[in-house]
Formats: C-alpha cells, sequence, structure tokens
C-alpha cells in the first residue's frame, strides 16, 4: 500500500454510477408492494369505475377526458412518494449519509429518483391508455397519444421536485402525512377527479395555484378536451414551480450538510 | 507517489475544531491526527463529542471554527472520499434488495474496489450473498456494513461504534475482522466508548470528554497516566506529610493502614520510604481500565489531562 496509484476516472465509471444506482432503486422499488401497488393500481381503479363503468353513458367524451385527469392524478403518486418518502426515509435510515460519505454523485441519486418517477409515469399512462382503448372505445390520433404521452412523463419533474423538497425537510413519517396532505386534496381541487366546471367559481381559480391544475389543463389540450390553449403558460408556471422547489431544496441539501 | 501515503504521516487532521449547535458546544478546539498505518480509538462516554468529531472528517458536518482534512483536501472532495470507508452510527439497512446487490452498488463508487468474493469473505458474508437484507439478523446487518466500508479498498476506515449492540461472540469476531484489515497496512478510526474494544484493538487512544480531548497516548500510556493506584502501608507518618507529597490524590485512614491514592506510587513509596524506613505492611493495588477512564471522564477532566 505504499505506492498509491490511483486508477484513473473517466465518464464510463461515471456513467456506471448512474445505471446502476438506476438499476439498484428500480428492484427496490418494485419489490416493494406498498409503493408499487398502489402507486399502480389506484389510477388504474380510479379511472375503470370514474371514466369508465360510470360514464358509460355520457358518450366517448368522457372517457377521453378523464383519460387525461385520471393519468395526470396518476403520474403525481410516483413523484411524490417516491422522492419525498424515498428521500426522507433514507435520511431516517443513515442510508443518505452513507451514500455522501460514499464517493457518489449526488446527482446519480437524483437522476436514478427522478428517472424511475418518469418510468412509473409511463407505466401508469400505458395502462389506463390500454384500459382507454380496450374497454373505452377510446380512439386518439396517434400523434395524441404520443404527446400525452411524453406530456405526462416530463410533467413528473414539479412533483418529483416538491417531493424531493418535503423528503429533505420533513422525516419519513412526517413526510408520508404531509405528501398525501398535498397529493388528494391538491388533485381533487385541480379538477382531476371532477371536472372543474362543477366547482363554484372561486374554487376555479383557485385552482390556478396547483401544478396538477396546469399539467392537466395541458393533458386536456392535448386531447382536446377543454383545453384552454394556454400552453405557453402552463409550461412555465411548472417550470417556475420546479425551479423554486429545486431551490429550495438546494437550500434544504445545504442545511443538512452543514448540520 | 502521494506524500500523505508514507508510514506515520497524518492521513486525516482536525486543527483547532469546534462545533456548535445553538448554544450547545459539542466539540471544543479538538486538535486530532489520523497517522497512516494507526488504529486510532476516540474514547469517551455517550455525548462526549466523538461521532462530531468523526462526521466533521468524513464530511457529513461542517465546523463551525477550525479545519478538517482528509489526505490534505476537503472531506467533501470526492477524491479524497475515494480512499475511504466508514461504518457510520445508527445506519440502518433494509429493503428487499440482496446483500450482494448492496456490495456491487457501493463497489461501483469506487475507482478500485475489491471482488465482490473478497469483500464477502472479508466480512464474513460468505454464505449470504443472495440474502435480502431485510432478512439478515442484526449482527449480519452489522457486517454488510462493515463490507460496504471496505469494498472500495479504502486506505483509512472510520468505524463510529461499530459493536455497539453485538453480543461477545460477534464482537471478538468483528476484532479479528478489523485485525485482519490493519494488517494489510490500512489505517483505522474507531470511536468507541467501551475501553476494552479501544485497548485490545488501537495503537494510540484519544479520550474526549465534553468535547475536548482529555488524554492522549498508547493504551499503556493512557492507563499510566490516569491510573489511581491504591497504596495502602502502616506508617508513622501522618497525613500531611504524605499530602505534601507530589501526586497524591487522596489520603484516608483505613484501620491501622493508611489508604493513599496517587498517580505515580513508585516515585511516592521512594520518597516514604526514606521519611519512613520501618513503613511495612505495604500493598500497592492497580486501578483498572474502568476506573482510569472514569477518573479521566468524570472527574475533573481538566486537570488530570496528561
Amino acid at each position: 500500500m505504499n505506492t498509491v496509484a490511483v486508477k484513473h476516472w473517466t465518464w464510463r465509471d461515471t456513467f456506471g454510477v448512474y445505471l446502476r444506482e438506476a438499476g439498484f432503486q428500480f428492484w427496490g422499488l418494485v419489490r416493494m408492494p406498498g409503493f408499487a401497488l398502489p402507486t399502480l393500481l389506484f389510477p388504474t381503479m380510479f379511472y375503470l369505475f370514474f371514466g369508465l363503468i360510470f360514464a358509460k353513458g355520457s358518450g366517448n367524451s368522457a372517457a377521453v377526458y378523464m383519460l387525461a385527469s385520471y393519468s395526470t392524478f396518476g403520474i403525481m403518486a410516483p413523484a411524490l412518494f417516491g422522492f419525498g418518502m424515498g428521500v426522507a426515509m433514507e435520511r431516517d435510515h443513515g442510508i443518505l449519509a452513507m451514500k455522501r460519505v460514499a464517493p457518489m454523485p449526488p446527482m446519480a441519486y437524483l437522476a436514478a429518483k427522478a428517472a424511475m418517477a418518469m418510468l412509473f409515469a409511463l407505466v401508469i399512462a400505458l395502462l389506463l391508455f390500454t384500459l382507454a382503448g380496450l374497454f373505452g372505445g377510446v380512439t386518439l390520433p396517434r400523434a395524441q397519444w404520443i404527446l400525452l404521452m411524453l406530456a405526462l412523463i416530463a410533467g413528473t419533474a414539479p412533483f418529483s421536485a416538491l417531493g424531493l423538497v418535503i423528503g429533505l425537510r420533513a422525516g419519513g413519517q412526517a413526510s408520508a402525512a404531509i405528501i398525501n396532505l398535498i397529493y388528494l386534496p391538491m388533485s381533487f381541487l385541480s379538477g382531476l377527479w371532477v371536472p372543474l366546471q362543477f366547482f363554484p367559481l372561486w374554487l376555479q381559480e383557485l385552482a390556478r395555484i396547483f401544478p396538477a391544475y396546469h399539467l392537466s389543463r395541458i393533458a386536456l389540450g392535448i386531447v382536446h378536451q377543454g383545453g384552454d390553449g394556454h400552453y405557453l403558460a402552463h409550461v412555465i408556471y411548472l417550470l417556475m414551480f420546479t425551479v423554486v422547489c429545486l431551490w429550495l431544496a438546494r437550500l434544504g441539501w445545504r442545511r443538512i450538510q452543514d448540520r | 507517489m502521494d506524500s500523505t501515503s508514507k508510514t506515520g504521516a497524518a492521513v486525516a487532521v482536525l486543527t483547532g475544531v469546534s462545533k456548535r449547535y445553538g448554544k450547545v458546544l459539542a466539540v471544543d478546539g479538538v486538535n486530532l491526527e489520523v497517522r497512516h498505518g494507526e488504529v486510532l480509538a476516540l474514547l469517551g462516554p455517550n455525548g462526549a463529542g466523538k461521532t462530531t468529531s468523526v462526521n466533521m472528517l468524513l464530511g457529513l458536518s461542517r465546523p463551525s471554527s477550525g479545519n478538517a482534512l482528509l489526505f490534505g483536501r476537503s472531506p467533501r472532495d470526492v477524491g479524497a472520499r475515494r480512499r475511504i470507508g466508514a461504518v457510520l452510527q445508527g445506519a440502518q439497512l433494509g429493503g428487499h434488495a440482496r446483500v450482494g446487490e448492496v456490495i456491487r452498488l457501493y463497489s461501483g463508487y469506487y475507482p478500485e474496489p475489491m471482488p465482490l468474493a473478497e469483500i464477502l469473505r472479508s466480512a464474513g458474508l460468505e454464505d449470504l450473498e443472495k440474502r435480502p437484507v431485510l432478512k439478515l439478523s442484526g449482527g449480519q446487518k452489522q457486517r454488510l456494513l462493515f463490507a460496504l466500508a471496505v469494498c472500495g479498498n479504502p486506505e483509512l476506515l472510520f468505524l463510529d461504534e461499530p459493536t455497539a449492540g453485538l453480543d461477545v461472540e460477534s464482537r471478538r469476531g468483528f476484532w479479528n475482522r478489523l485485525r485482519e484489515f490493519k494488517r494489510a497496512g490500512r489505517s483505522i478510526v474507531l470511536t468507541t466508548h467501551y475501553l476494552e474494544e479501544a485497548d485490545a484493538l488501537a495503537d494510540r487512544i484519544v479520550v474526549i470528554n465534553r468535547g475536548r480531548v482529555v488524554a492522549e497516548g498508547t493504551p499503556a500510556e493512557i492507563k499510566r497516566s490516569v491510573a489511581q493506584r491504591h497504596i495502602r502501608c502502616v506508617t508513622a507518618l501522618n497525613e500531611t506529610q504524605i499530602r505534601r507529597l507530589p501526586g497524591v490524590n487522596s489520603v484516608r485512614q483505613d484501620g491501622k493502614r493508611l489508604d493513599i491514592v496517587a498517580a505515580h506510587p513508585e516515585g511516592m513509596l521512594l520518597e516514604m520510604l526514606k521519611l519512613d524506613p520501618a513503613l511495612h505492611d505495604l500493598e500497592i493495588t492497580g486501578a483498572r481500565l474502568e476506573e482510569a477512564f472514569l477518573a479521566l471522564t468524570e472527574n475533573r477532566p481538566e486537570e488530570q489531562a496528561a
């Protein structure tokens, strides 16, 4: 051990770390039924009941409308819970500290979590698309299917960022409670379960503060179901929301590092 | 050739480091040097500031003042962290991932990890590669933490209370793994409140209490510098005369004999015999390491710092 010839670290090694981290987190989530089942099943069941069975008489457009709103609802959970609870639990259990001591690039950890949120969004969207196509008689131009899918995958970003802020601030138990307190009311108040036009006007106005509202407007617009056409405004809102959350997360991370 | 890998050179240094949490001064002006190839034990009671000191060397915590260096660099530097490994206090492994998967993940962070089989062997996990982490016993989890600490082939290993909660047999097994690791020429920093552990493993002990270094030396030196020896004898000397001698801590009449507690009985006795050659019924008993430790950490630490 007297001669220390430190092997040169290449971008390939870094890439390998990113891949292994993502693979490790993937298997961690898949093997955790408490995470994978509800995040995949809830939006699927909701859509099956409210979008397909109860809305049977109301024609094709209800099934399309709810496809957009319930898939928006669906992709929020893996982002919020995967990031928020994941980070909080790993912090509680000292796993984050182990990773900070190990020469792991912090971005590998975050990128893996972001990728998992996107992957679960993809699966949830595919499940709902399949239900819509098979049982709801939903037919959309191929471009709309693809655009909706892309919007849903990219749409995990603000929720992943929000989850990260919560996970870096709150402990494991608290973060579960906080995320549920945000996730469910926000979904409802953004019109993901019941269309907003059934709400009093002031609640319709209030919805504008929620990222879920803006993502759902984009999704609805893609499938021509009452989108307002202000795509740019919604995208800008979501980007700003994401940036603010990442900035807050950075503060939280600094606080942890300086502890 | 790196200057920090020479035997005896400092691989990790705390210089005048203090750490304040609100009104609590957890670490108060600590100077610490970990030398290449040595096993250094940080010994002290719970809450003494051992973990905080180690965390500052690991980059988990930032000193309020003073300087922490790992291999001459900031502990946050990825190049420095590639050369260390750590078993952190209170790390709770769990989840459905298998032992081998976790080790492969952590090995991948390092430029030159040990082969998986060697890691499993050195941590005593040979038959557990396919076992899900959540099915491991407490001792097996602790061995996995050790495996993750050594998988990157570190030059410097930090162990924060590594055997807390282990049974005697597991603790001995762990000591043997540490000795084997040390024989490969690596440096180890160990925090413990088990005196036996520090005595069994360390080349050098730094005793920390209330955030300050109260003693430093080899296990033998530490014991010698603080050992309270009881000298019992029948003598014509009175208490006042004895109290004038150097190194006396207390004098007490015990039946016919005087019971003197002193740090350096040899010098004491020489003086006493000069004054009273008729001194008899002499008995000297050494304090055990536990007593020495208690003396250091509980009894006026400032005065007894060696």
